[in-house]
């Protein structure tokens, strides 16, 4: 299938589809080899079009037993739909793999979403499902006739939310995470635009439907999947195939397959932590126009007057609106140091400043090497990455050597990098915290703290300096949104790498055997937010660890000897004698492999798979001093 | 396009819907003839056929195909 290379139904960011990709898979699917998830990840890496989704789910179907998910995360999905889905499932599952996911479906038979939601005893409580797509239609949801009477309009809007408040209960008392999708807004006119005035037009209608569904998900935790941007993206024109809709049932154009469902995968991914946090930018010819180090700073294109000045200008403005939300900066350029910044500094209408930019590396070495050192300084894995650059053989070279990191396609003409980079999905957020909007703000106070080390030279001292106030609390209302972020984002510094929605977190809050912990740190430099997140379930004498993670921000600050003494005291005064932890492997937390024994626990056996078992007799423990002012209502500061 | 030509041009779609290398189709072909043709795989098949020839086939027209041959005789007609 060919489609001009902006068009968003054929994924431009993408590199286009191998003319062999079915013998690929073929060839993967043959045999009796482990597959590995490399090899899955770069197949649907391409812009695949439904006939190759459904091939590459095919294969994870056959080969199913055989795939190693490396970093895959595994993920059950329901697919609750009005009108046919099982064309859709095969490509949500094909496109999880571009987002970090190794999806199974289980897909509602025709007509029964809300029964399976709601029905005691029916097949989606038993199927282990932790998330349900749910996707309506307006033809089912009575929306797709106009009401002449404003009334009777707002019955059918509030009958068709109640439909969606019920399975949402019904998925709740499941346990399984709704994701809500908004309804496309139909493409059939009644009185032309006079539609947007009169309330119960069926145009009217959906919009207020899809309104109060975005609150419905903001009350309920759920995920809201704005499939109706997606189809406005496209043009309602050509995503509406009312001959398929009468054959078969089939809710939307077919070629609009592939975007949807990548669409889905990404809301997935990024709900299991799988978004890119940091935006790597070339330079020449990305953020200006020219080649800084042969034109000179009023060489190079950049500003009002030129439209290729106006062009990157705007890749700026947006690299500047991914900062705001608390997506991190780095530049990695073939240049000398000083050429490169001086339009950072010097330049009228450059919007990036030097200290927008977290990592500024401009040398003449192989830009994989920098950009994984991007990495490395970042302390986040290659996987984090988003990687911006004009140049093709570039682009390749990195997708060689570190296919991990995303690099969007982008044709030649700048103004179009922003729609590439923004439409690939990557940066796709379920939810923006209090953290997210002042992490740019951490990482420049982190490049400080460092300075500071090198002044003061004794580690101790130096922890001294750092004026450290940790406030240790229980879970709460506030917090909820940050502390199911970390459980779902945090790889390195987490013992055992247990993923809970929202909805469980709450559900963790109530439970009376459960010993929940949020902790916060700010220093002289500034508020590093809530960076540790512990849950620790009672059970007899013993509280077993069943979470414990750290952001790799506050590293070597003693901040998980903190944590222990709060866990300790907090068990004490249950009448606990012991504290039990599991290190569970996996391919990212090798770090923490010896974090029991470095807090003075003793082994207690392996545990399936690979892992260990550690116990604390709370007897033994001493606390000792800590370089830091306790706080918070789970500190047990005197 | 005569029958033979888009036959040849039916079955190069017809592969890469249902995923089959070469796949043995002729005149007389039906969905029976293929596990992995079914009612699923046909919708992507119809509206695959209807880009690969630039043409758009009613609900009725697609009632009325019986075998292979009957939607190639119809491609050739509107072919002209």
């Amino acid at each position: 299938m060919h489609f001009p290379t902006t068009d968003p139904l054929g994924l431009p960011w993408l590199l286009p589809a191998p003319d062999d990709l079915r013998a690929q898979v073929r060839a993967l699917g043959g045999g009796t080899d482990a597959i590995a998830a490399h090899a899955l990840t770069g197949l649907a890496g391409h812009a695949l079009d439904l006939d190759q989704l459904t091939s590459v789910a095919k294969l994870l179907d056959k080969g199913r037993a055989r795939i190693e998910p490396g970093t895959l995360t595994p993920l059950r999905l329901a697919v609750l739909m009005d009108g046919t889905a099982d064309h859709l499932a095969p490509a949500i599952r094909a496109s999880g793999l571009r987002h970090g996911l190794l999806i199974d479906t289980w897909v509602a038979p025709y007509g029964q979403a809300l029964a399976e939601a709601t029905r005691p005893g029916s097949d989606l409580g038993a199927s282990g499902v932790q998330m349900a797509l749910v996707a309506s239609d307006f033809r089912s949801l009575g929306l797709g006739r106009p009401h002449v009477d404003a009334g009777a309009a707002e019955d059918a809007v509030a009958g068709a939310l109640a439909r969606m408040e019920a399975i949402v209960g019904g998925l709740a008392a499941r346990k399984i995470t709704p994701v809500l999708a908004t309804v496309p807004v139909p493409a059939g006119g009644w009185m032309g635009s006079f539609d947007a005035l009169a309330p119960g037009s069926p145009a009217a209608m959906v919009t207020e439907f899809n309104v109060r569904l975005a609150g419905l998900a903001r009350d309920r935790g759920a995920l809201l999947f704005d499939a109706a941007r997606v189809a406005a993206l496209v043009g309602h024109g050509r995503w509406f195939d009312d001959g398929l809709w009468n054959r078969s049932k089939i809710p939307f154009a077919l070629d609009a397959v592939p975007l949807w469902a990548d669409h889905v995968a990404r809301l997935l991914g990024a709900a299991r932590g799988k978004a890119r946090k940091c935006l790597v930018l070339d330079l020449d010819n990305t953020l200006w126009g020219g080649i800084i180090g042969d034109d000179g700073l009023e060489g190079i294109k950049l500003g009002q007057g030129s439209s290729d000045g106006e062009a990157h200008l705007a890749v700026q403005a947006m690299a500047l609106d991914l900062k705001a939300r608390g997506v991190v900066l780095a530049v990695v350029s073939k240049n000398e140091d000083a050429a490169a910044r001086l339009p950072f500094q010097k330049h009228p209408e450059m919007l990036l400043r030097e200290a927008d930019i977290a990592v500024f590396l401009a040398n003449w070495n192989d830009k994989a090497t920098n950009i994984a050192h991007v990495a490395t300084t970042l302390n986040i894995g290659v996987d984090a990455l988003l990687f911006l650059d004009d140049n093709p053989a570039e682009r390749a070279r990195v997708r060689q050597m570190l296919p991990q990191v995303a690099v969007p396609e982008v044709p030649a003409d700048p103004s179009l990098y922003p729609m590439m980079v923004m439409g690939s999905g990557w940066f796709d957020a379920v939810a923006l915290s209090d953290d997210d909007l002042k992490r740019a703000e951490q990482y420049r106070a982190n490049a400080e703290r460092s300075v500071a080390l090198q002044q003061i030279g004794d580690y101790d001292d130096y922890l001294a300096s750092l004026d450290m106030a940790c406030e240790l609390s229980a879970f709460d209302g506030i917090g909820r949104a940050r502390i199911a972020q970390l459980i779902n984002k945090s790889n390195q510094f987490n013992l055992t790498t247990r993923r809970y929605t929202e909805a469980e977190v709450a559900a963790a809050e109530a439970e009376p055997q459960v010993f929940d912990l949020q902790v916060r740190l700010v220093d002289r430099f500034g508020d590093t937010g809530m960076i540790s997140v512990v849950i620790a379930r009672a059970s007899g004498e013993e509280w077993l660890i069943d979470t414990w993670l750290m952001s790799c921000r506050v590293l070597g600050r003693r901040v998980e000897e903190a944590v222990l003494a709060s866990l300790v005291q907090g068990a004490r005064a249950a009448g606990a004698k012991r504290l039990v932890g599991e290190w569970l492997p996996s391919p990212k937390n090798a770090m923490v492999e010896r974090h029991y024994e470095k807090l003075g626990f003793k082994p207690a056996g392996m545990i399936d798979g690979g892992g260990t078992r550690w116990v604390l007799d709370l007897a033994d423990h001493v606390q000792p001093k800590l370089p830091m002012a306790l706080s918070g209502d789970r500190s047990f500061a005197a | 396009m005569d029958e033979t030509q888009v036959l040849a041009k039916f079955r190069d779609v017809f592969a890469d819907v249902m995923d089959i290398d070469d796949p043995e189709i002729g005149m007389e072909s039906t969905a029976k003839d293929f596990e992995e043709w079914d009612s699923l795989s046909n919708i992507r098949l119809v509206v695959a056929v209807e880009r690969a020839f630039g043409t758009r086939f009613s609900n009725a027209d697609i009632e009325g195909f019986s075998c292979v041959g009957d939607l190639v005789r119809a491609l050739v007609a509107r072919a002209g």
